[in-house]
């Protein structure tokens, strides 16, 4: 973990995000606490990906405020995010990774790239352009990315949506060794398997409004609000 | 330099003709060499800012890429001519002139092309980068890194222009015998003469060149791609 | 960076480029041995100045750069400082130049005459006549007639015959007359195209090899005799002409040698230019 001031909590103060008459936030109170992984849900356009961005910075709300371990302004070096369609760059394997690690001003050691690469399972592959990867690869690429960072909140937007099943469970199995290792987990997801399969505590968003927030047992047993019952019932689609 | 044969000429190295050569060689290479030192950095500059009257500027860039070399010419001749403003540099009827000239044509063609390829790299990776908290001048030097088997296209297309292009040279550089004579511009003055079968020879060995060049580029593109996937 | 930091990275990347391009560029002017020569493309595709130039060039060091132009192009380069002296043939223009201030002193140097060209069976049967009937018989036959129609010696003669002719060429022609705005040996190439009348200086003719069906039709008559003028450029107008190199060039071009060696240029046998330096009415 890096030293230095910390981004969590992350705190949402009813925080609006939105563009000429389209709304993405709406009034988003919330708190981002350090401990088990948080699991956005929510049908398509419910807000999900938004609240990661501006999680991290890359969106300014429109109305109210963010603040990172108290603090207004916090430069993305504590915290990284794992796109859903994460770009490569026109590098190696390795070159990438390399890349990660000295933007983040972390010294490029072969041994530490490696190690990278062991942990999402993409040993061996090291000299190959990143683009040439298959789909699963570049999700895991784009994790082992995020990792070099040695971020203290991973943020994690559907990294299983375009992949098969095998692919999928690979990424979710690095994913809880990645929270039960002590980074503070953000992930959305629209599969209700993996949210029940990561576990920590499960937020649904629906038009941009925090619906229910509940532990995930609970909430995957026993929701309360009807919102929450019909998309767990498959009938909250949009 | 004699017609007899355009092929001997080239074939046994006549020296005169190999100076042609020489000259044409050092005037388009210096001419890319400094419009890619301008024009790069004014591409990238264009791609990845937001100022008033961009629109205008990549219009105008875009534009220029067709600026006829004539028109070039004639500007560059007004400026150094021992009459114009920048005439006391004692430019006029040299290489330098030449050089000048054409690198007039050429950076609108870099910086055009620098510009597109710059942005749409940069449309690809403006998410990963500012989420990886890349400073502004590291953001400009990996995209030019990335993108350097484009740009390097793209400066093979400027040099295309400017070893084809006779225009702007002879109206600055007089066309002198032995000093700022061309393959282009001796081609234009052997074929003015009535002495088509060394034109012709002269226009061999720029075809060549020009074939040369386009099959670099090409190759270049292909590593590119392998390489980088 | 911040957006001013780059600017000026830019800003001082473009003053090093022109630094190093201006020091190269005054560097190779200081140094070298040179003037500038603004002359006629028909001297030049004469191939008199591969001749001659070696020779001065050997006895001085002088390197001559010659820049061929039409004659009115080449007396206004002149006229901008472009040049340190013109040769040119068509005396009253040159004269014009004198006058203006541009020129010392205008000195005869060679001749050479004129030819009219037309394709060697003569539709318009001109054959042998003198220039002035000739050129009356294809006006009146509407023969087609290549004007270079570039402000050149050749032109500025060609004009004034037509004139001498009785007439106004400028105002009186057809589609006939077709000016293409170029040099002699452009016009040549359209004349033989074309298979049309073209005046021409010998010199070009003789060294011009896409013929075709072109010959010689008329010569000799005195009236195409064509007068040569050398002039340094007024180094009071321009004071970066290289007076003392250019006037060792216009003293060699009168001087016995200059003019023995132009009396020697021949083309397959035949003397091109005829020296004539002494005398005072040329």
């Amino acid at each position: 973990m890096r030293a230095g001031a910390s981004d969590l909590p992350i705190r949402f103060e009813s925080v609006s995000v939105g563009t000429r008459g389209v709304t993405m936030l709406d009034r988003i109170t919330l708190l981002i606490e350090a401990g088990p992984p948080t699991v956005l849900i929510g049908p398509n356009g419910s807000g999900k990906t938004t609240l990661l961005r501006t999680a991290m910075g890359l969106v300014r709300p429109t109305q109210g405020r963010i603040t990172w371990g108290g603090a207004e302004k916090s430069p993305p070096v504590q915290r990284a995010i794992v796109f859903q369609r994460p770009a490569m760059l026109r590098r190696s394997v390795s070159g990438n990774l390399s890349y990660a690690l000295s933007t983040a001003r972390i010294p490029r050691r072969t041994e530490r790239i490696n190690e990278l690469l062991s942990m999402v399972g993409l040993d061996g592959l090291g000299k190959r352009p990143a683009r040439r990867l298959s789909g699963g690869e570049q999700q895991r690429l784009a994790l082992a990315r995020a990792l070099a960072r040695d971020p203290a909140v991973l943020l994690l937007d559907e990294p299983t949506a375009s992949l098969d099943p095998a692919s999928t469970k690979t990424i979710e199995d690095i994913i809880s060794a990645i929270a039960v290792s002590g980074i503070k987990v953000v992930i959305a997801t629209h599969d209700l398997g993996e949210a029940r399969r990561i576990g920590g505590e499960i937020v649904l968003l629906h038009h941009g409004r925090v619906i229910e927030r509940a532990g995930a047992t609970e909430f995957l047993n026993a929701p309360k609000a009807d919102e929450a019952k019909a998309f767990l019932a498959g009938e909250l689609l949009v | 330099m004699h017609s007899d044969s355009a092929l001997e000429l080239i074939f046994t190295g006549d020296p005169a003709l190999l100076a042609i050569v020489r000259l044409s060689l050092i005037v388009s290479l210096s001419a890319v060499a400094i419009a890619a030192f301008v024009g790069i950095p004014l591409g990238a500059l264009v791609a990845l800012n937001r100022f008033s009257g961009r629109e205008g500027v990549i219009v105008l860039l875009n534009t220029l890429m067709g600026l006829p070399p004539v028109v070039a010419g004639l500007a560059v001749y007004l400026l150094l001519s021992r009459s114009g403003p920048l005439g006391s540099l004692g430019l006029i009827f040299t290489p330098t002139a030449m050089i000048i000239a054409q690198t007039v044509l050429v950076i609108p063609i870099i910086a055009a092309l620098t510009r597109q390829t710059i942005e749409d790299l940069w449309d690809e990776y403006r998410e990963e980068l500012t989420a990886m908290n890349v400073r502004v001048f590291r953001r400009v030097t990996t995209l030019i890194w990335d993108g350097r088997f484009s740009l390097v296209v793209t400066l093979l297309a400027g040099f295309g222009r400017a070893a084809a292009e006779v225009g702007a040279i002879i109206i600055v550089g007089g066309n002198i015998n032995g000093y700022t004579r061309t393959m282009t511009t001796a081609i234009a003055l052997e074929t003015s003469k009535g002495d088509l079968s060394l034109a012709m020879g002269l226009g061999a060995v720029l075809i060549a060149i020009v074939i040369i060049v386009n099959t670099l580029a090409w190759s270049v593109r292909r590593a590119g791609e392998k390489m980088a996937g | 960076m911040t957006p001013r930091g780059r600017f000026f990275v830019l800003i001082r990347s473009l003053l090093i480029v022109a630094a190093i391009a201006t020091t190269l560029a005054t560097q190779t002017a200081a140094q070298d041995k040179s003037i500038v020569v603004a002359s006629t493309t028909s001297t030049q595709d004469s191939g008199l100045f591969g001749y001659l130039l070696p020779i001065f060039k050997q006895k001085t060091g002088i390197d001559v750069k010659v820049v061929a132009q039409g004659t009115g192009q080449a007396l206004d380069t002149a006229r901008r400082g472009d040049a340190d002296v013109v040769l040119v043939h068509a005396k009253a223009a040159e004269e014009e130049f004198v006058a203006e201030g541009f020129g010392v002193k205008r000195y005869p140097v060679m001749y050479n005459d004129f030819v009219l060209i037309g394709p060697q069976h003569d539709p318009a049967g001109v054959k042998g006549k003198d220039i002035m009937a000739a050129l009356q018989t294809i006006k009146a036959k509407s023969a087609p007639f290549i004007s270079r129609g570039d402000r050149s010696g050749t032109n500025i003669a060609e004009i004034s015959f037509w004139k001498d002719a009785g007439i106004d060429i400028t105002k009186d022609n057809g589609a006939w007359y077709k000016e293409i705005g170029q040099g002699m040996g452009a016009a040549l190439n359209t004349a033989s195209a074309l298979n049309a009348y073209v005046l021409s200086d010998r010199g070009t003719w003789l060294a011009f090899k896409n013929r075709n069906e072109l010959a010689i039709v008329v010569e000799g008559d005195k009236r195409l005799f064509n007068q040569y003028g050398v002039i340094l450029v007024n180094p009071a107008k321009h004071p970066n002409v290289r007076k003392d190199l250019g006037q060792q060039f216009v003293d060699w071009l009168v001087s016995t040698e200059g003019q023995d060696a132009i009396g020697r240029y021949k083309i397959n046998g035949q003397q091109l230019f005829y020296p004539n330096a002494k005398d005072s009415n040329a």
